[in-house]
């Protein structure tokens, strides 16, 4: 990858092109790389879905496109492409066509800054962990402008619904943050993976911030809208909640963002919790001078496919929260939880206590 | 060049956004316009490598205010007649306040440009200089009273704002879950024992209430008096829901 990258810029400079082009031209390459396989992922994050809890429910799944249905997400992809996207009369259409690319935009715009292996990032910023929080909250844009432009009751419960559950989420995943910025003495995501690397695996952060690894991920659930927390979609009461009026691609890229956010919710909690590329086997005696205690992208990806997984299998599991005590949760419990915790992990900064004093 | 090129875009971008603020008739239209604003004073703050202040507006005002604010303004019933009822009679204060207004925004602008002599453009930083870390190294040792005095100030007004609507009524029924998940087993279920019923005895059909302490006794009574137990319908349903009392 990176010898790659100095190809085409050794390249691009060698036609005496001026810098910035060359930079512009090696930022979009970058871009793609991360792109093309992450909408790749997405739809198969589709497939996966399906096939994972038709084999908990004791089905099949899909099997009918291609070998076992492995070309399913492209027969999706085709008939939401060839449907008509219908906009409702009396809506506001440009805020209506909007919506779902905004809330696209945020769930792609935070890639930019998660640290793949250990040279390739696109943007290797400083105030890494703090673009991600914003990025992130940005998010909610998109759900609540589809909710108010589509002029209709059903989708404006669920956008509210929605808006107040990410708003309340956020608080508890942004102090989950402060937490692993404290530990990692860094807002750099890169640095916050190098900050975990050592010894054995006891260096990840995910031990001594074993409860704000729990709030993290559970609000990373609940702040993508997925089951348990799906009542903004709540296809019993509200019918599909903030995206009901949209058809076609319009609601295409609403499925879209919502697997990418949950991608990247997998992916920050890999990087932030589980030290990102860092191998498992990194200080076990038996495989030192191998392969396996090699940092490496694949490590990252397997701990993604694990989150992954954990949130299909929630999905499968769990019956859906009521509303009220999705709220309960979130402001209750887990503000508290990560507050007190934050308390508790500054006394052991000061102390020296705990793996980041060594 | 290049900078100059994307300062005056974003610069065109926020005035006309701010000026689609004040004459939007929607008032969703001008939160939106608000959000746009902020989001292009993010972007001149990034080209002057000020990254923390950028990301933080954007989180802050971009990511949580403004969502508050769409929020109040999308379940406002607001008649627009109604609002430009007043208007020609409030003509004259208003004209007469902005034109204060612009005054002074004027006058600081003249005034102050004379002792910069021509704004240069600022040199650009050093590679390897990070806002972050020069804002939190002054922050925490300079200015730390301030700081600390104005984290006082905002926890003051969280506390007010959530004393000011916390109201608590009267004979208001809410759950409480601390209670519900504090139940036992014992205050919702009595297991009592049933005896089969057998032919031999002679009073087989015979049928005692079943009590708290005869559940502890039915081993002993089991042979005493052979008599198959009941559980009365009111000892189940007598307690009151601990869960649902308040």
């Amino acid at each position: 990858m990176t010898e790659l990258l100095a190809l085409i810029e050794s390249l691009l400079t060698f036609f005496g092109l001026p810098d910035w082009m060359v930079f512009v031209a090696l930022t979009s390459t970058k871009i793609a790389i991360v792109l093309l396989p992450l909408i790749l992922a997405v739809a198969y994050s589709t497939y996966a879905e399906r096939k994972i809890i038709g084999f908990i429910q004791n089905r099949i799944g899909p099997h009918r496109v291609g070998w076992r249905g492995v070309l399913q997400p492209f027969a999706d992809v085709i008939k939401m492409l060839l449907k008509e996207v219908v906009v409702p009369a009396n809506a506001n259409w440009l805020l209506f066509l909007l919506a779902p690319v905004l809330s696209l935009l945020t769930a792609f715009a935070a890639w930019a800054v998660i640290p793949f292996d250990p040279s390739f990032v696109i943007a290797d910023i400083d105030a890494g962990l703090l673009y991600v929080l914003a990025v992130t909250s940005l998010g909610v844009y998109g759900v609540i402008l589809a909710g108010w432009a589509s002029n209709s009751k059903y989708a404006f419960l669920g956008a509210m619904r929605s808006a107040a559950q990410i708003v309340a989420y956020e608080i508890a995943m942004g102090f989950a943050l402060v937490g692993v910025l404290m530990a990692g003495g860094s807002l750099n995501m890169g640095q916050i993976v190098e900050a975990q690397a050592g010894t054995s695996i006891s260096r990840w952060f995910v031990w001594p911030l074993l409860p704000l690894f729990v709030v993290y991920f559970i609000s990373g659930v609940a702040e993508t809208n997925r089951a348990p927390f799906d009542v903004a979609e709540g296809e019993s009461e509200i019918v599909a909640g903030f995206h009901v009026e949209y058809g076609g691609i319009a609601f295409g890229l609403f499925f879209l963002a919502e697997y990418a956010n949950m991608i990247l919710i997998t992916a920050l909690t890999s990087v932030l919790f589980m030290g990102g590329w860092l191998s498992p086997f990194a200080g076990v005696p038996g495989f030192a001078g191998t392969f396996l205690a090699e940092p490496h992208f694949a490590w990252l990806a397997m701990k993604m496919a694990f989150f992954g997984f954990c949130f299909l299998w929630f999905r499968a599991t769990f019956p859906r929260y009521r509303y009220d005590q999705i709220m309960r949760l979130g402001w209750k419990v887990f503000i508290p939880v990560t507050i007190v915790w934050i308390a508790v992990e500054g006394v052991m900064v000061v102390a020296q206590v705990g793996p980041w004093s060594a | 060049m290049i900078t100059s090129l994307l300062f005056y875009a974003f610069s065109l971008i926020l005035v006309l956004s701010a000026l689609g603020v004040i004459t939007s008739r929607n008032p969703v239209h001008s939160a939106l316009f608000l959000v746009l604003a902020f989001v292009q004073s993010a972007m001149l703050w990034l080209l002057l490598e000020a990254e923390f202040l950028a990301v933080v507006l954007v989180l802050v005002y971009v990511g949580a205010v403004m969502v508050l604010f769409l929020f109040v303004v999308m379940m406002l019933d607001i008649n627009v007649e109604e609002l430009r009822t007043g208007f020609t009679r409030y003509v004259p204060i208003g004209a007469a306040v902005a034109f204060v207004v612009v005054l002074e925004i004027g006058h600081v602008i003249w005034f102050r440009s004379q002792d910069v002599l021509a704004v240069a453009t600022p040199e650009p930083y050093p590679a390897g200089y990070s806002n972050t870390q020069a804002l939190g190294s002054v922050l925490y040792t300079e200015h730390v009273y301030a700081f600390e005095l104005a984290a006082m100030i905002l926890l003051l007004a969280i506390v007010a704002a959530i004393t000011l609507t916390m109201r608590r009524r009267p004979g208001l029924k809410v759950q409480n879950i601390a209670r519900q998940v504090a139940v036992r087993r014992e205050d919702r279920v009595r297991l009592v024992k049933v005896d089969p019923v057998t032919d031999s005895g002679t009073s087989s059909n015979q049928s005692r209430i079943a009590s708290n302490e005869s559940r502890a006794e039915s081993v002993d009574s089991q042979t005493a008096s052979n008599a198959s137990v009941s559980v009365s319908k009111e000892s189940v349903t007598d307690s009151k829901d601990p869960g649902t009392g308040d």
